[in-house]
């Protein structure tokens, strides 16, 4: 037994690959001017629309081709993964800090605290998410910061009514009573014996909600909402590439390779760790 | 000296204005076991939890008192019963699966409560919990200690869960069914554990109980509650010897016997249980009357 759950630990290729994927991505966009073969910006009219380098007409240095202004792609995407990373972590970060803590708060307590934080989700949920993320933006003016308010304002209810759930089922366990008995302090026990046995979840619901907030954020380029124009990011990149389909359709197609194996990998990663934080299924 | 546990006339009622406990009275005397015997429903767990205070919310008690070591819980704040209750009684629950929490290692819930609670030094909560898994047959403390709940069998973690209760040498500990989640072999030695635990720390038990032969095994007095209500009170041996009520009478037959399993075993007679149910409704009616 010992030995299979070692195996499982080592191996496990779910993780792997999802999180080698993560971290490549994620390195590439730390050192973006390091890495990217070119200025993201950079317009060439003599280079416009080359083909990916496996194609005839490939010129070397630009690997996936260039878009309609002759600006490479690569350095681009890789550009552009800033901004997904920079939104990913902050905007899922803020959602889930203010939606667990509710959650906990009206699944551990119950009563008047429930009853409160769960009216506020019903109405919250009433709003289709991304109609209210458009509105959200248009109120609080485009921006990086704006954007990551809008995705926290809307998905901290994701978090909140899954950990309310679990923190429900939680306070009725007889080790909650024994701590009651034992003389613990409500907060202490929601502290203490709750928010251990929800974390698993917490992790994987963020995880997934990185992946959700940079499709969020790639929807919000695509129609124009984002941050300024000038800097790429994804959803910048396959609307443009949308219009060049068929002159160029790499420009379409690699920024959405780049956005489901980002958008996969977060959900997988999240899934991988989850089994790994649980006790019982570790 | 007074009693570590006294209950007087304890009724509770659920939001329908139903009685689940119908003016109980039981007293544990220091350093003896009180068994409370009868069948499901009777109202034995909610006993438990009222002298716990871990009622849930929708029972609420509408009359009696009840004294531990003398000091009244009714006339406590709820800060000042909490402590009282935290530092004078413990639980044995009935399912150690539950009552330990899966994310946590051993060594750290059983110490925990000795040093955040009773603000031991963590040097000497984690000698004494070492002695205590020494005293419940536990050999290899290193490994146990570091474990998660899943990965012991349910006798162990039932006796992880004695250890606990015992570590803060409680005047009181509730025992709720300790051994129906556990199969027959692993029954007996937790019973034996827990007797000779008592035996050597001089605690005095309310020992849960839906089977005869654990009172008989067990417990120097009994209480037996049928329908939330004491029908018999005694010493356990004058209890076997001469049942004096009714239903003790017929739970006696229907419980079967080691020599001769299957011959006297008989189910409570119907005739004994209208009899018992014409007597709650009167007590009922009369409780009523006097409750407005
Ligand atoms: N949370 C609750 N709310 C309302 N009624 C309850 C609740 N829990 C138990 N009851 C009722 O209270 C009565 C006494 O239940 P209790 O659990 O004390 O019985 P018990 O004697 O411990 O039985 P068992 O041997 O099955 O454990 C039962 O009729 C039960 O239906
Ligand atoms: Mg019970």
């Amino acid at each position: 037994m010992d030995e299979a759950r070692v195996a499982r630990r080592g191996l496990s290729p779910r993780l792997w690959l999802a999180g080698g994927w993560l971290l490549l991505a994620l390195l590439a966009a730390i050192f973006a001017p390091l890495v990217a073969p070119q200025d993201p910006l950079a317009q060439d009219l003599m280079l416009e629309r080359l083909p990916p380098f496996w194609l005839d007409g490939a010129e070397p240095g630009y690997w996936l081709g260039t878009d309609s202004l002759g600006r490479d792609l690569l350095s681009r995407l890789i550009f552009g993964g800033r901004i997904a990373f920079i939104v990913a972590f902050a905007a899922a970060t803020s959602a889930c800090v203010i939606g667990s803590a509710l959650g906990l708060v009206a699944g551990y307590f119950g009563g008047w605290a429930d009853r409160i934080i769960s009216r506020i989700v019903d109405v919250w949920m009433a709003f289709p998410p991304v109609l209210f993320a458009i509105l959200l933006v248009a109120v609080l003016g485009t921006g990086l910061s704006s954007v990551i308010l809008a995705i926290a304002i809307i998905d901290w209810t994701r978090f909140c009514r899954v950990i309310r759930a679990e923190a429900m089922g939680q306070a009725r366990m007889d080790y909650v009573e024994s701590a009651r008995i034992a003389g613990y302090g409500r907060i202490g026990i929601m502290l203490r014996e709750v928010l251990p046995n929800v974390l698993p979840s917490v992790v994987a619901l963020l995880s997934l909600e990185m992946g959700i907030a940079v499709i969020v954020e790639a929807i919000l380029s695509f129609v124009n909402l984002s941050i300024s124009t000038d800097d790429p990011t994804w959803g910048s990149i396959i609307a443009e590439g949308r219009l060049s389909i068929h002159q160029a359709w790499w420009v379409l197609v690699f920024p959405l390779i780049t956005l489901i194996l980002t958008v996969l990998s977060f959900s997988q990663f999240g899934e991988a760790l989850k089994a790994r934080f649980d006790p019982v299924l570790r | 000296m007074s009693a570590c546990l006294d209950i007087r006339h304890l009724s509770a009622v659920l939001p329908n204005g139903q009685r689940v406990l119908r003016s109980v009275s039981l007293s544990v005397q220091p350093g003896e076991v009180r068994a409370l015997v009868g069948e499901s429903g009777a109202g034995k767990t909610m006993i438990g939890k009222a002298v716990l205070g871990v009622l849930p919310k929708s029972v609420r008690i509408v009359e009696g008192e009840m004294l531990i070591e003398g000091e009244d819980l009714g006339r406590l704040d709820a800060k000042a019963r909490r402590t009282l209750i935290g530092a004078r009684t413990a639980l044995i629950p009935q399912d150690p699966l539950t009552a330990l929490n899966p994310s946590r290692r051993i060594g750290s819930q059983m110490t925990d409560r000795l040093v955040r609670i009773l603000g031991w030094s963590g040097e000497r909560a984690d000698t004494r919990i070492r002695q205590l898994l020494d005293e419940v047959h536990i050999r290899d403390p290193e490994r146990v200690l570091k474990c998660y709940p899943h990965e012991l069998s349910g006798g162990m973690r039932q006796r992880v869960l004695i250890a606990a209760a015992f570590a803060a040498e409680p005047r009181l500990i509730v025992a709720d069914e300790p051994t129906t989640a556990l199969d027959v072999t692993v029954q007996k030695q937790i019973l034996r554990l827990i007797a000779q635990l008592q035996r050597d720390h001089g605690t005095a038990i309310l020992f849960v109980t839906h089977d005869l032969g654990v009172v008989a095994k067990i417990s120097q007095r009994v209480s037996v509650l049928y329908a939330g209500k004491v029908v018999e009170e005694a010493d356990t041996a004058d209890l076997f010897a001469d049942p004096k009520h009714p239903y003790t009478r017929a739970l006696m037959a229907a419980t079967p016997r080691y020599t001769d399993p299957l011959a006297s075993l008989k189910p409570v007679d119907e005739s004994v249980l209208a009899g018992l149910a014409a007597e709650i409704v009167a007590a009922d009616q009369a409780w009523r009357a006097s409750h407005g």
